[in-house]
């Protein structure tokens, strides 16, 4: 075979492959599933038990003070106390947080994803690999709020309109 | 009115030849595939060779979509769902029709004026007379390696796009990395992913048949290859805008 088929043949290889590395990275990557690249992780583990975590998603931020510190791993339902179980990896340098800090499920921006803030607390001790978190607040759910309001106001609004 | 009536006639007139044709291509397509050679010779015409444009256009199309997703969402605090935003609108829409454009005017283009080369210099005349079906030889592994080479392309296009919003989203504007992918990844769906696929195969065959076909049928003149070439690019341009509408609204959640 000559030069130029050789080089022809292994040029569509290439793409050939290089398509379906595509194809192969779209099926797994963006559907979340069991293969995701962008779950390397290091620091150490705390966990936090919640009432209610809204949708909070596997790799929503942890911030404190508004600064990111962290990212959540996990979030599982317990079934022997009916609550939601989130797991989540804190950076090794924020090493200094203490034990009794509060963990709450917050929203960024009016419609936008929910992450977890710590306020720090007063304890000497620190949170380490393995702490659970005892004090938490649970997400703020938008449709509730608005049921309260509406179940508030709507005999009044209908005595306004005649 | 019986010019628009002539018109009509000859639009119908049209779509029957290119169908008939479709048909024709189509009964060779496995015969075709006794010569593998032809295949791999094709592919890498339509999609090796359209590669780095396609991959350029991807990047460019996904920084944009990283500005203007964020431009948007930034006004409702949500910016933190570009990925989302990016990778939707790469794998549903842009992905598929762009790089369908991109595969008429690089690659329909060069399929026309050659096989429309051919006509006008009497080679698929001599197949004929060798007894070569000039369907099976020559037009059948141009459109099959079309086919095959528009949903790779298209899968390379979405994923060179949704790092190009990356780099956009999270290198320059500072949206979260986490939630860029954690929500891209909960909201995408493969139903999604199988909607740009389909898509991508539905804009190949559209593309490829025009091509085929006008380049097949060239008047053999050198205008006639130049508007062969012409009608290849402009056809090939509104059925895709009009199959990517059917689609759409064929897999609309009902």
């Amino acid at each position: 075979m000559s030069n130029t088929s050789r080089s022809l043949e292994v040029g569509t290889g290439l793409f050939v492959l290089l398509g379906f590395a595509a194809l192969a990275f779209l099926s797994t990557q963006l559907p979340a599933s069991g293969l995701q690249l962008h779950s390397a992780t290091d620091g150490y583990q705390v966990t936090a038990r919640f009432d209610n975590v809204g949708d909070l998603k596997v790799g929503a931020p942890v911030t404190m003070a508004g600064v990111r510190i962290g990212r959540v791993t996990g979030v599982s339902f317990e079934s022997s106390d009916y609550k939601a179980l989130v797991t989540m990896a804190i950076e090794k340098r924020y090493n200094q947080i203490p034990e009794d800090s509060d963990a709450a499920i917050q929203t960024s921006g009016l419609l936008g994803a929910k992450y977890v803030g710590l306020g720090a607390g007063g304890s000497n001790t620190y949170l380490a690999n393995g702490t659970q978190i005892q004090f938490t607040q649970s997400a703020l759910v938008l449709e509730n709020l608005v049921n309260k309001f509406f179940a508030n106001t709507a005999g009044k609004k209908d005595g306004d309109a005649k | 009115m019986a010019r628009r009536g002539g018109v009509l006639i000859s639009a119908l007139g049209k779509a029957g030849r290119v169908a008939l044709f479709l048909g024709r291509v189509l009964g060779q397509a496995i015969p075709s595939l006794s010569h593998p050679r032809l295949l791999v010779a094709q592919i890498y015409n339509t999609g090796a060779r359209s590669l780095i444009i396609v991959m350029l256009c991807g990047l460019f199309v996904g920084m944009v979509l990283g500005l203007q997703g964020y431009d948007l969402l930034q006004r409702f605090g949500s910016e933190s769902a570009l990925g989302v935003a990016a990778a939707l609108g790469l794998v549903k829409e842009l992905g598929p029709v762009i790089t369908a454009l991109l595969f008429a005017g690089r690659a329909g283009t060069s399929l026309t004026s050659e096989i429309g080369l051919m006509r006008a210099t009497d080679q698929l005349t001599a197949m004929e007379m060798m007894a070569v079906d000039p369907v099976r030889r020559v037009v059948a592994p141009r459109f099959l390696g079309g086919i095959i080479a528009m949903p790779l392309l298209v899968a390379i296009f979405d994923v060179v796009g949704i790092y190009g919003a990356q780099l956009i989203g999270v290198g320059m504007l500072r949206v979260e990395s986490g939630s860029f992918w954690s929500q891209m990844q909960s909201a995408v769906e493969m139903r999604d992913i199988n909607e740009g696929l389909v898509k991508s195969l539905v804009f190949g065959v559209a593309c490829s048949l025009m091509a085929v076909y006008e380049g097949f049928h060239a008047e053999p003149t050198a205008e006639g290859v130049g508007l062969a070439t012409t009608r290849t690019v402009v056809i090939s341009a509104v059925l895709t805008l009009l199959f990517d509408y059917l689609l759409t609204a064929a897999f609309m959640k009902s």
